[in-house]
């Protein structure tokens, strides 16, 4: 029932914005419905711990404590993001950049996008997984070219075109996998269910399963943003409006990612092989390595921290695909504190642009003197990002490193090494906005910002703090039965 | 295979009527491509005997040798000639196993077209005129475009017998798989864009016209006259036959004989005749649909002749095996 | 018993068709005026519910009838009718703009179809349908739409591009399962539409910024 109810709110929300959007409350009810969301998520995740698996609508959803956790985080962030959407719109309608349809579209597309987010997450069927996740598309594709700016057009063709191509091949292997799972499923509707291809998955065919992963992995790849296939990622950050870019870091590379690990626990069943932990791993090691390297030079300060998700997820990615009880773990606190950490980033970015009018970091300078808070609401998010303690990051890349000597050791110093750079260049980065020259002769002080701006920012930084030092015990049981839903044994 | 005739002589009868039959048939063919083009075209028709009455016409006009020639340019039409009405002795459509048939192979046969084809050119290149000079390359440059989609073809073609001799292509297909193959219908489509350009006609080289920007073949044959261009526009007409022929044994081989009986015989040439007579006319109507293609658009022609071909060859693999 | 005997060989019919959907592909890869490309798009669409049906009448599978049904009036009316009015409405005409010329292409598009039947030839082993061998030649359209999305530079070209890849994929599932789960095949199609309105919004927006459909111009665009 709550599981029916967790979709028909976003879609009730879609539906009432796309008709009233337009008008002056609109933004408090999209918050409203997001905060509604985030509250049946929390109760969900709740009520899975307690009772186990849910299963609905004819078995195509699906929520086991993997995804409950994934949808409290989607919820979360959503929630938080869409009071971030109130403050930035608001600004935003200021300078004159807002109509009030464009303000509708935005407004019935958000929600959108949380409906096909949680559809993906709640699915049970693999077919409408990958309907879903192309849906995510669907609905984020305006949503990025929503400022109608050459370079915002040229970015959301790119990520519609590039997203679209890759999840193409996700389909193909959907098929695939339908094709094989048909076999002792029978054909119709069972034989894409999870739960079903869960009790099949060593009598799969092992040759058709590895290439079916391998299109998954380049398809769903594609819109975690695995280096070679990010091409689309910096642009879509970069040029959408910085509410987008803090979900799509946030939430949808996370729920592209899921959708990869729901695949590979089916091919680990049916290969008996490493090969798809080693795809993982070298997926998720080239995009780390890469990222690092193409922050070097950014000047953009999104798409600085576009590639910073790119390194984040490939971590995660290495440490899925290094796999074990301790690694696996540390991957899912790690897509958390990204998340949290990432979108309380954009946050406090997405005010610094709109108070220096430019995203460009040699235009922006003396942040601290003109707001001290963002300043250093960036320069802890900063470090959070980077990995330095207190911060979960850093325990979950200490973990993912200790695992990876054991696993993969001659990649352990180049992955230190990008580390190592990503920590300077972001932080070098950072103190160079926050103080430098002046750009623009007078500081104008800006206005106040509210109270209300920040505490978003606050929470999330809080959790990932609190994540990091004092881990609650219930929530490590979760994160435990999470681990034990992705097929991976503890205590071994 | 018990249809081997018994008496060696026959066989040699046979082929011998082969000989004659494309020695004698292939004006006439000419004549038919001509007068369903003229039909068409709304023109009012030379007759089926224009080509014959043509060839007559040049063997009695005397020889003029043009200055700077050697023993290539005489040499050259004979050769040309005897290699065509060689080749109909390989080319098994009277029978399906003459006696050549060891040497029946459709790559023996490829090798004597090009040979024939580099003769021409040489001769065509002796004299230093710039007309022959351009025509021999030019049609130099197709034949080596077309010969890979050619090869891909036989190919295609061989995958059924395991074998590029024809009597066994032919037997192959008489064992009773359906003519309707898709690697075949794809191969066949090929095959007519090869068939084209072998043979200069339409859509590659205009065989009627002299404008000398876009002439192939008959650049090549400016400087002769007389009996010996008599020899080389016979011999061409010769070549446009055997490949149709050909194309007849490999994708439509339906009703050719394999035994001697007279009955059997008589059958497969009423077939034979009715199908070049369908296969003239599809020329034809060819010909007055495409407009000439530019030079530099013949390779994409024959890209798509080899890109068929090869498709052909690869479906075979995933569909009919 | 042989293996080949346990599976009879694609029969002829549902093999040519599938041929001539390949050969449409190419077709695609080949073509250099929109409103042709446009045009073999619906013709795809035709043989793709030819091959549905064929299929449908040698496996006995009466909902594979639905799915050609659905596929003539999606693709074959309302998709070419949209684009067609598309290509009107904004006065798209002329020659498709290719980076690399028509014959290398389909060199290149040999070699990704070879790629491709090598890589499902196992695949079309273990299948039982009647129309197991044409698992490559799905895969086969499949990379040849992508190759064409990689080649061509206009908007429109990208887009029919990946309308191919579409139908390709359909194409796929039919012949290796005879169709994904209906609620599946009905996502996806709902997709696709969804994604082609998309894309018409995006050639206004395209328009108004750029008064050109050339990604040339989106390229010249700074972005740093």
């Amino acid at each position: 029932m709550i599981l029916v109810l967790i979709l028909v709110v976003p879609m009730s929300g879609a539906l009432f914005l796309g008709l009233w959007g337009h008008k002056r409350f609109a933004s408090a009810v999209n918050i409203l419905f997001s905060l509604v969301t985030f509250a049946l998520t929390l109760l969900l995740a709740i009520r899975v711990d307690t009772q186990g698996p849910l299963i609905a609508l004819d078995e195509n959803l699906f929520v086991d404590s993997l995804s409950s956790l994934f949808l409290v985080i989607t919820g979360g962030v959503a929630a938080t993001t869409s009071f971030f959407s109130l403050r930035y719109m608001t600004i935003e309608g200021e300078h004159g950049h807002l109509t009030p349809e464009r303000t509708r579209l935005y407004l019935a597309l958000y929600q959108l996008f949380v409906l096909t987010m949680i559809v993906v997450l709640a699915s049970n069927n693999l077919g409408l997984l990958w309907v879903a996740l192309e849906g995510a598309t669907l609905a984020t594709v305006l949503l990025v070219g929503w400022t109608r700016t050459p370079a915002a057009i040229k970015a959301s063709w790119k990520y519609f075109i590039l997203c679209g191509v890759g999840i193409a091949q996700a389909l193909f292997g959907t098929i695939l996998l339908y094709f094989a799972s048909e076999k002792t499923l029978g054909p119709g509707g069972t034989a894409l269910l999870l739960t079903h291809l869960l009790t099949v998955k060593t009598q799969l065919e092992p040759t058709v399963i590895s290439l079916a992963f391998v299109f998954f992995v380049v398809g769903y790849g594609t819109k975690v943003g695995l280096v070679p296939l990010h091409n689309w990622l910096p642009d879509a950050h970069a040029e959408g409006p910085t509410p987008i870019s803090a979900v799509l870091s946030g939430l949808l590379l996370n729920v592209a990612l899921y959708a990869i690990l729901r695949v590979k626990i089916l091919a680990d069943g049916a290969l008996h092989s490493p090969m798809p932990s080693d795809l993982l791993m070298g997926f998720g090691f080239v995009s780390v390595l890469l990222a690092s390297i193409s922050m070097w030079k950014r000047q953009d300060i999104k798409r600085l921290f576009a590639y910073s998700s790119i390194e984040h997820m490939g971590l995660a990615t290495l440490a899925f695909g290094i796999g074990g009880p301790l690694a696996t773990f540390a991957g899912l606190l790690h897509m958390t504190t990204h998340s949290l950490v990432k979108s309380a980033i954009f946050f406090a970015v997405g005010h610094i642009v709109q108070t220096s009018g430019s995203q460009k970091i040699p235009s922006i300078r003396e942040i601290a003197a003109r707001t001290p808070g963002l300043s250093r609401a960036l320069l802890t998010g900063g470090l959070a990002i980077t990995g330095l303690p207190p911060f979960a990051l850093f325990a979950s890349e200490l973990l993912i490193m200790a695992e990876a000597i054991k696993r993969i050791p001659y990649a352990v110093p180049f992955l230190l090494l990008a580390l190592f750079i990503t920590f300077g260049v972001l932080i070098f980065r950072i103190l160079e906005m926050s103080g430098g020259e002046t750009a623009t002769p007078e500081i104008s002080p800006s206005r106040s910002h509210s109270r209300l701006t920040f505490f978003p920012i606050w929470i999330h930084l809080g959790m990932a703090l609190l994540l990091g030092t004092f881990f609650p015990a219930p929530l490590y049981e979760i994160y435990q039965k999470a681990i034990l839903s992705l097929g991976v044994s503890i205590g071994g | 295979m018990a249809l081997i005739p018994t008496f060696p002589s026959f066989g040699w009868t046979i082929s011998l009527l082969q000989m004659l039959f494309v020695i004698f048939l292939a004006p006439l063919l000419y004549g038919w491509i001509g007068v369903v083009r003229a039909i068409l075209q709304n023109r009012r028709p030379a007759g089926l005997l224009q080509p014959w009455r043509n060839i007559l016409r040049l063997l009695r006009k005397e020889t003029i040798l043009p200055e700077g020639h050697s023993y290539l340019f005489l040499f050259v039409p004979p050769l040309f000639f005897f290699i065509m009405a060689g080749a109909s002795l390989l080319i098994p459509f009277l029978m399906v196993s003459p006696p050549l048939a060891p040497v029946a192979d459709a790559v023996t046969l490829v090798g004597l077209f090009s040979l024939a084809r580099f003769a021409m050119a040489a001769a065509a290149m002796d004299l230093g005129t710039p007309f022959g000079d351009m025509g021999g390359r030019r049609e130099m440059m197709v034949a080596f475009l077309t010969e890979p989609a050619t090869l891909m073809i036989l190919f295609t073609v061989s995958l059924w017998s395991g074998s590029t001799a024809i009597p066994s292509i032919l037997h192959s297909f008489s064992l009773g798989h359906s003519p309707f193959h898709p690697s075949l219908l794809i191969a066949a489509m090929a095959f007519i864009l090869v068939f084209l350009g072998e043979n200069a006609r339409l859509p590659i080289d205009n065989p009627s016209t002299h404008l000398e920007l876009t002439m192939i073949h008959e650049a090549m044959l400016l400087e002769y006259s007389g009996p010996l261009l008599a020899l080389m526009e016979w011999g061409s007409m010769q070549k446009l036959l055997l490949y149709l022929l050909l194309g007849i044994d490999f994708f439509a081989p339906l009703g050719i004989s394999r035994g001697l009986s007279p009955l059997s015989l008589l059958v497969g040439l009423v077939a034979l005749l009715g199908k070049l007579f369908v296969l003239g006319a599809g020329i034809a109507l060819i010909e007055s649909i495409f407009a000439k293609l530019r030079i530099f658009r013949i390779p994409e022609f024959t890209a798509l002749a080899y890109l068929l071909s090869t498709l052909g060859f690869l479906l075979h693999f995933v569909l009919e095996v | 018993m042989t293996p080949s005997l346990l599976h009879p060989p694609t029969s002829p019919l549902v093999g040519f068709l599938g041929s001539a959907l390949l050969l449409s592909s190419f077709a695609m890869l080949a073509m250099r005026r929109m409103g042709s490309l446009v045009r073999i798009f619906a013709l795809q669409g035709i043989l793709l519910t030819l091959s549905t049906l064929s299929v449908a009448l040698a496996a006995k599978e009466p909902h594979l009838f639905f799915s050609a049904l659905f596929t003539l009036a999606f693709k074959v009316l309302l998709l070419p009718f949209l684009l067609f009015r598309l290509l009107e409405r904004l006065h798209i005409r002329g020659e498709v703009e290719v980076l690399l010329n028509v014959p290398t292409t389909m060199v290149a598009g040999l070699f990704v179809v070879v790629f491709s039947f090598a890589l499902s030839a196992p695949i079309s082993e273990m299948a039982n349908t009647v129309s197991r061998g044409l698992i490559g030649v799905g895969l086969a359209a499949l990379l040849l739409s992508f190759l064409m999305m990689i080649t061509r530079r206009k908007a429109v070209t990208q887009v029919l591009g990946f309308l191919g890849m579409e139908n390709a994929l359909f194409f796929s599932a039919i012949n290796a399962t005879y169709g994904m789960p209906m609620v599946v095949e009905l996502g996806v199609a709902f997709d696709v539409l969804v994604g082609t309105f998309v894309f018409g919004i995006f050639f206004f927006q395209i328009r108004e910024t750029f008064e050109s459909f050339d990604l040339k111009h989106m390229d010249n665009t700074p972005t740093e």
